[in-house]
């Protein structure tokens, strides 16, 4: 008989699963269940896009691309930096292609993060951040953000925790699961604390493309000698409909992300050749794709923001990505209490707050990448949940 | 302007108040605006897109190529009009190409569709031919898939 609990890592069997996880497996047994609950777009992928994957594997371009990425698909990633917020990057040496914005997370953490070392992550936020700092060997330490700041960073907050074994902020914004967004003037004061410290910023921008109201997001990268101390992490997942594609991409430093790229190598090889022709379709062609799903997630945005605080469980208005997140203490139910009654009751699928950390208790993230209808529907079925708690 | 029409377009069942928070303007300047398009004929209806093959009611639909000879001063639109009269006549269009005239015949059979092609459709005035094609399903209709319910295959959570 194996022992396999003495055999593997403890690392590993430390590390507890995502809470978001748990909740879908719940609801995956039950029948007639309307979710608010995923984490990817509801349109599907352009199909100039498919048609560009298509004909690259009718073409046979089914080989290894280099290991960093295709050329021609990192030509289009610096092209689409410059002109979107004016960063220049070395299309050679300082951008990598990677499996999803998440490979490109994991491989900036461990490029960095040594036995002992702290990691900053601003919470809620997305669950990778801590597991995989936990790996490297590395120290997760939460910064709580509050509704009261629109659920952004605050230079005071992120001073009150920097000691002198911090090596990495995390700065996850537009924000899953909030929808939060950091400003220029928001990252001016974050950068100004950053400024004098050794600290590195891993700034996870894969809902960039997906902010309202006007404002377009900003990079920190952007701000006055940040572009140094930065790792950029993007992809196309959320921006093109993209998700089942699998690719993101990184850029930081040439001396960053020669090391960076080394993880790659050894660990990936190199990101899935097929998508990568797709996604240079992609940058190249489809803004006006991305602009009119931008247009439709907004129009849902205010209607189930609205939504919401007509039925009495307030929502601070959300300016990124495609998430809401309700406060929910008016019930006096935790997250997790909520969640699951409501599931149980009215069988609609919410994620507790409390799975994207601890300070995300008391709220709940409602994803609006369904249809209007649907998420009429599923307002319907909450107002009847809470009537019964009254 | 545009993205109300579009949204009422898609879904006249919206709530002003909702078309309102979706479109960030008020729910008097959306009324305002609504009734406008009702008076300039803009907006030229509200109605429930059917599907009669689901509902088991006998229903056929054609689509009837017209030639037709246009009048000297009045073009098509004096024989246009005439068509249109007919409550089996679903919808009258001018076309560019083969031939002059689409027009949606609805019927209980076949033989009806058939009959009113036949007796009244082909005998109007300045009518030269007519080309019957009878619909057999449709998939797609006024932006509306008949065919069977999408299925949202978002099953995985990303984590």
């Amino acid at each position: 008989m194996m022992d396999y609990q003495k055999l593997l890592s403890k690392r590993i069997t430390g590390l507890k699963p995502s809470g978001i996880r748990r909740f879908f497996d719940l609801a995956g047994e039950m029948e007639g269940v309307i979710s608010l609950g995923v984490g990817e777009p509801d349109f599907k992928t352009p199909w100039i896009i498919r048609r560009a994957g298509i004909r690259s594997l009718e073409d046979s371009k089914t080989w290894y691309t280099a290991n960093a990425g295709l050329q021609e698909l990192k030509d289009e990633i610096g092209e689409y930096l410059s002109r979107r917020f004016c960063l220049e990057y070395d299309r050679k040496d300082e951008i990598v292609v990677t499996v999803g914005g998440s490979e490109a997370i994991d491989i900036a953490i461990r490029a960095f993060v040594e036995e002992g070392d702290e990691v900053l992550i601003p919470e809620p936020s997305f669950v990778c951040y801590h597991p995989i700092t936990v790996l490297s060997g590395g120290v997760p330490v939460p910064i709580e953000t509050k509704e009261e700041d629109e659920f952004r960073l605050t230079p005071q907050e992120l001073q009150d925790k920097i000691t002198k074994r911090t090596k990495l902020l995390v700065l996850p914004f537009p924000n899953n699961p909030t929808g939060a967004v950091m400003r220029r003037e928001d990252l001016e004061a974050i950068a100004e604390v950053l400024r004098d410290t050794n600290i590195m910023v891993l700034s996870d921008e894969i809902y960039g493309e997906l902010t309202y109201g006007g404002e377009r997001h900003v990079s920190i990268a952007e701000i006055d000698g940040m572009q140094e101390r930065t790792i950029l992490v993007g992809g196309f997942s959320k921006a093109f409909a993209m998700t089942g594609w699998r690719l993101g991409y990184a850029c930081a430093p040439k001396q960053v992300m020669a090391q960076m790229l080394k993880i790659h190598q050894y660990a990936i090889m190199c990101a899935p050749t097929t998508s990568q022709y797709a996604a240079v379709k992609a940058l190249r062609d489809c803004e006006e794709n991305v602009a009119q799903m931008r247009e439709e997630y907004d129009m849902r945005r205010r209607l189930i923001v609205d939504g919401f605080n007509s039925l009495g469980l307030h929502c601070f208005e959300p300016r990124g990505a495609f998430y809401i997140f309700p406060c929910i203490k008016s019930t006096g139910l935790s997250s997790e209490e909520f969640c699951e009654r409501l599931l149980y009751s009215q069988k609609v699928a919410v994620v507790p707050g409390n799975a994207f950390g601890e300070s995300g208790e008391g709220y709940v993230r409602v994803s609006y990448s369904y249809s209007l209808s649907h998420i009429q529907e599923a307002l319907k079925r909450i107002e009847s949940f809470l009537t019964t708690l009254k | 302007m545009k993205r109300l029409l579009q949204l009422l377009e898609r879904d006249a069942h919206l709530t002003t108040k909702q078309l309102a928070v979706m479109l960030d303007r008020t729910e008097q300047e959306v009324t305002e605006e609504i009734a406008q398009f009702e008076k300039d004929g803009i907006i030229k209806g509200y109605k429930a897109v059917v599907d009669w093959e689901q509902a088991d009611h006998h229903y056929v639909e054609a689509l009837i190529e017209l030639k037709v000879t246009p009048k000297a001063d009045r073009g098509f639109e004096e024989i246009a009009a005439k068509i249109a009269e007919f409550s089996e006549v679903k919808s009258v269009f001018l076309m560019s190409g083969g031939f002059d005239l689409a027009v949606n015949v609805v019927g209980k059979t076949f033989q009806d569709v058939a009959m009113f092609v036949a007796y009244k459709l082909a005998v109007v005035d300045s009518v030269l031919s007519t080309a019957t094609h009878f619909i057999l399903k449709r998939y797609k209709y006024d932006n509306i898939s008949f065919a069977a319910e999408e299925k949202d295959e978002r099953r995985f959570p990303s984590l």
